[in-house]
Parts: structure tokens; C-alpha cells; sequence
């Protein structure tokens, strides 16, 4: 649920739906955390506009981290160990981590989401201290995983302050370069739906296809499948090298094949729809 | 048996190792930043290597069922090439980050000035930052370089509750113990420690702070001697209590004196995509 939250609702809604899940403590922590952040933006902008009237601005490397970091930053950097699930919290001092779920048994699924907690406070974060293009590059250059992966989840938050429109893309073409599927996840969402040109857009689907990234976290699919093509030559051409192969192809792959099958609305309705399904359409819908 | 090696280099490892290890126990691992084999020659391929220990290597461990963390620091051999040492300036904003649970491998190589300046910021770093510090003790003039890395860390404003001293044997795991630091022993195939030895160690100096690892890394290593160890000390009469202790508990309280071990991070191994798997992106 945070997930999609995380991927594009207003943060008044988002910020609600995290912190139902925190406890007392964490909810503290995302208070005053949001609050640094808000102070940091705030002093930004003042400075800025001191500025403005005055000389030439001197300019200033803002790709290079400094040393002590801003606060938020810091916070930033430690989400992960400040947004637990409540539930857990209240049941496991978190400071003796010494009943592992894995050892017990380590068929059971994760927790509820820790990751999604951490992903929607930095993302929350980001929107609060107004990252723009130079703030954004640089934690994600200098991010863990899990902060790249918010980084992305951030951006179409931030499509106001990152400027040029589109101007944050090279991220995104950095995580679909990995093969970390968290990141190709993330990487997915409603800002390379606008972003990305047609090329790169479907060697993102087939990355996504090719690395068990389920074909729901790809934002406005059925959209931009639609009438495509060319996409669906690459899926019948991958499900051909499986078939080849003797390996299955995935379910996921008939579903998008169905998409590309759909008319495109703008043009005439019996021009597009003509694409060939190799594969059984009805096999997953 | 759960297993939880404190020490393992696994970036040098490859997938097999990691489906051996989990079938053997293993469950947690902490991989210290260390010597690649081959000499970096620039800070920016020290912060690549950092981000793999952030990024890419908890996923590929976490693809099998095992917690991965880490140690952070310049180690000892690179403390001394000054086109390496700008690293030590941008540790802080790398020992912040939420997988990284102390500071390290630091500590002695060649006992040289150079390296006394690395080990002794790198512990105030730590004390510094609320992590404990793993120091590597060194291979060469062993116990000489064990009495000259404890004078360093009493003078440390880090306690040596917070200390493990790492690569122990028979000849300096007395004045280890006397030092109140907690205790590392690597079991290797020909050189550092044996399971027997292990054993032996273990029967005269008890469970107590005792950690045992693999430090396997790109030279001839094992990484399942932590799981023979613990055959080793069944077979020896120990329970499984206490092995429990050595191989899983220990380690846990060490790491865990940072605030920042997660072991509920790692969903069992899923079935890969069949045949193409997601660790290779199906390349």
C-alpha cells in the first residue's frame, strides 16, 4: 500500500498512511526530521533571495557532499533504522536483535514492509526540504541502495524544483543499468512514464521482464504499450529465445503482449490492431 | 545450527558460496572493507567499492536468506599509499548510512607512522559515530603488533568493550583477553587458525567474548568453516547452547552495540526466475 502511495499520492496523504504505521518514538523522529528539513528549505530560499539583488552569485559545487552534513541529510541517511513497523517495535527492543524471524523460520515473509516505511519517510524528506536537480544527483550518487530507491520514488514530487523538466532522467537510466531489482522497481514509476523516449522506455519493460520486476510496478503500461509495435516484436522475440531454450516464458510477458495489441486511441481503430500474439493471451489476464 | 559470520569478504565470492553458506546455517554475515588484492590508486575507486558494500552486495545476499552488513574504513596496507588516504576525510559520510555497523578492518600491517595516524582517527570515528571498531591484528610480528594496537586503543576514546580484535591465536589470545576487547579468530585451510585449534582455544579461554569468522576472501579460503567449527565443538562435548553462543549470540551483541543490525531483512531464498535468474539480469 506504501508502496503505490510512495509512487505519486500527495505527501499530506502519504505522510498520514506512514505514520499510522509508526510508533510513538519513530513518529517523534519523522516529526522533528520533517521539520529540519523544512528549515533547511526555508533557508535556502532566503538566502537565495539575499542574493538575488546582490552581485554575481559565486558559484558553488553543490554535487560535492560536505562535511558535517546537514542535519536532514543525516536524517536522511538513517531512515532505515527509525521507521519501523509499530507492531514490531512494541513486541522487540529493538536494541537486542537476538530472535532473528530468519532463524526461526525462514520461510516466513518479512515484516510488514519495513522498507516501504523507510522508502516514504525519505521521500517525504526530499519533498520537505525541496531537493532539487543538484540535491537529488548527489544523494543518489552517494546513496546506499535503499536511499537511490527513494531518490526515484521522490522524483515525481519533485518534477517542480528538479528543473529542466526531465532533467533528472540520467538517474533513472542509472538504475535500469542495474541489476539491483529494487532499484529497476523504483526506477519505473511516473517520471520515466513522462521522461523516457520510446527506446528506452521498452528495454525498461524487457529489463523489467528479464529480472522478475513484476509488470505492475511499471507505471502507465497499458498506456504506452498501447499500439506499440516494436514492443511487441521484442516480447515475441524474447518469448521465442525461452521457447528456444526449453525455459517458460513469463506470465507477466503475455500480459504486456495484450496491451501492445490494443488500438491506440488516437488512431483508426483497425490500423493497430493487427500486432500477432504468438503467445496465448488467455493464458494470463 | 544458525550461523552468523562476522567476518567475510563475499564481494570476492560467488552465488554458490552464498547457497552453501545458507545450507550450512548461515543467515547473517558482516563483510569489512578491505585490501582488494590489487592496489586502488584514487579515493573514487575506494567510495565505488563502499557503494557495493551499500548497495549490491545486501542484494545479492539477501537473493539467498542472509542478512548482509558491513564495517567501513582505509585499511591498514592502503592507510600507507598517500593517493588512498583522502579516503579517511570522506568516511563520515559514509559511516552514517544504516548498514554499516562499525568501523573497520583497521588497525596494524607494517607498524608504520602512517598507519598509527589512520588506526588512531579511525577510532575516534568510531567513537565518534556510536559504532564499535573491528581491528585486524597483523599477519606479520603478530604479537608485538597486538600489544602496540592495544596501547592505541587505551588511548582511544573508544572503550575496548567496543573493540574486537580480529585474527587471534595461541600466541596473542591472552593478552587479548586481558585487554577487555572482544575476540576474533579466523579459520582458514592452511594459514591463521584450524577448527581444532579452535576447539582447543575455546576449551582453555571458554565462550566468553569469543567470535569466530571465515574472513574468506579471494585467496584460498572457506567460507563454511564457521558451520566445521561448530561441528568441531559438538563433537567435542560442547552443547549447542554454546555454540550457539560463539557462532550466532556473540556476534549479535557485538554488531548489535551500534543500534543498527537487522536480521528480519532477508526473505527465505525464492525459487529464481526460472533459469534466468535475477542476479544476472537474465545476461
Amino acid at each position: 500500500m506504501l508502496t503505490e502511495l510512495t509512487n505519486g499520492a500527495p505527501p499530506s496523504a502519504l505522510q498520514a498512511a506512514l505514520e499510522e504505521q509508526l510508533s510513538g518514538a519513530d513518529r517523534a523522529w519523522l516529526h522533528e526530521a520533517l521539520a529540519e528539513a523544512e528549515a533547511e528549505a526555508e533557508a535556502e530560499a532566503a538566502e537565495a533571495r539575499a542574493k538575488a539583488g546582490a552581485e554575481v552569485p559565486e558559484p558553488v559545487d553543490r554535487n560535492r557532499a560536505q562535511w558535517p552534513l546537514p542535519t536532514w541529510e543525516i536524517r536522511f541517511a538513517e531512515a532505515g533504522r527509525h521507521c519501523h513497523p509499530a507492531r514490531r517495535t512494541a513486541q522487540e527492543d529493538p536494541s537486542t536483535p537476538s530472535t532473528p524471524a530468519t532463524a526461526a523460520a525462514p520461510c516466513t515473509p518479512a515484516a510488514p514492509d519495513a522498507q516501504d516505511l523507510a522508502d516514504a519517510a525519505r521521500v517525504l524528506l526530499l519533498h520537505a526540504v525541496r531537493a532539487d536537480l543538484d540535491t537529488t544527483t548527489r544523494l543518489y550518487s552517494h546513496g546506499t541502495a535503499a536511499e537511490r530507491r527513494a531518490v526515484l520514488l521522490a522524483l515525481p514530487h519533485l518534477s517542480a524544483v528538479t528543473t529542466p523538466a526531465g532533467s533528472a532522467l540520467p538517474l533513472v537510466e542509472d538504475a535500469l543499468r542495474t541489476n539491483d531489482t529494487r532499484l529497476v522497481a523504483a526506477a519505473v514509476g511516473p517520471y520515466a512514464t513522462q521522461h523516457l523516449d520510446q527506446h528506452a522506455w521498452r528495454h525498461a519493460v524487457l529489463k523489467c521482464l528479464f529480472t522478475g520486476v513484476p509488470a505492475d510496478a511499471i507505471d502507465g503500461l497499458s498506456r504506452r504499450a498501447r499500439a506499440d509495435s516494436e514492443l511487441a516484436r521484442m516480447l515475441r522475440d524474447y518469448a521465442a529465445e525461452r521457447t528456444a531454450a526449453g525455459r517458460p516464458v513469463p506470465d507477466d510477458l503475455h500480459r504486456v503482449l495484450v496491451l501492445t495489441a490494443l488500438p491506440d486511441p488516437a488512431a483508426r481503430p483497425d490500423t493497430t490492431a493487427r500486432v500477432e500474439i504468438t503467445a496465448d493471451p488467455t493464458e494470463e489476464s | 545450527m544458525r550461523i552468523f559470520d562476522p567476518h567475510i569478504h563475499m564481494t570476492s565470492r560467488t552465488t554458490d558460496d552464498y547457497e552453501a553458506m545458507y545450507a550450512a546455517g548461515v543467515r547473517a554475515v558482516v563483510e569489512p572493507s578491505f585490501w582488494l588484492g590489487q592496489p586502488r590508486t584514487s579515493p573514487a575507486s575506494f567510495f565505488d567499492y563502499f557503494d557495493a558494500l551499500l548497495g549490491w552486495e545486501p542484494f545479492r545476499a539477501s537473493q539467498y536468506g542472509i542478512a548482509h552488513h558491513c564495517t567501513l574504513a582505509l585499511n591498514p596496507k592502503e592507510a600507507n599509499d598517500s593517493r588512498c588516504t583522502p579516503v579517511l576525510d570522506a568516511l563520515p559520510r559514509y559511516l552514517v548510512k544504516d548498514s554499516v555497523v562499525a568501523v573497520g578492518e583497521i588497525g596494524y600491517d607494517s607498524m608504520t607512522p602512517a598507519e598509527d595516524t589512520a588506526l588512531a582517527a579511525q577510532l575516534q570515528l568510531a567513537a565518534d559515530h556510536g559504532l564499535p571498531a573491528l581491528v585486524h591484528t597483523p599477519h606479520r610480528d603478530k604479537l608485538a603488533g597486538l600489544h602496540r594496537t592495544i596501547d592505541v586503543i587505551r588511548e582511544s576514546n573508544l572503550p575496548p568493550d567496543r573493540v574486537l580484535l580480529d585474527h587471534l591465536n595461541e600466541t596473542t589470545v591472552k593478552a587479548a583477553t586481558d585487554s577487555g576487547c572482544w575476540l576474533g579468530f579466523s579459520i582458514y585451510p592452511d594459514t591463521k587458525m584450524d577448527e581444532d585449534r579452535m576447539v582447543a582455544v575455546i576449551k582453555d579461554h571458554g565462550t566468553g567474548k569469543v567470535l569466530v569468522n571465515s574472513a574468506a576472501d579471494w585467496g584460498k579460503s572457506d567460507p563454511l568453516k564457521t558451520r566445521k567449527v561448530g561441528d568441531a565443538l559438538l563433537a567435542a562435548g560442547f552443547t549447542e547452547d554454546d555454540v550457539d553462543q560463539v557462532l550466532w549470540r556473540n556476534p549479535v551483541a557485538f554488531y548489535g552495540l551500534s543500534g543498527r543490525l537487522r536480521l528480519d531483512v532477508p526473505d527465505a531464498p525464492e525459487p529464481l526466475h526460472e533459469g534466468n535468474s535475477i542476479l544476472r539480469g537474465g545476461e
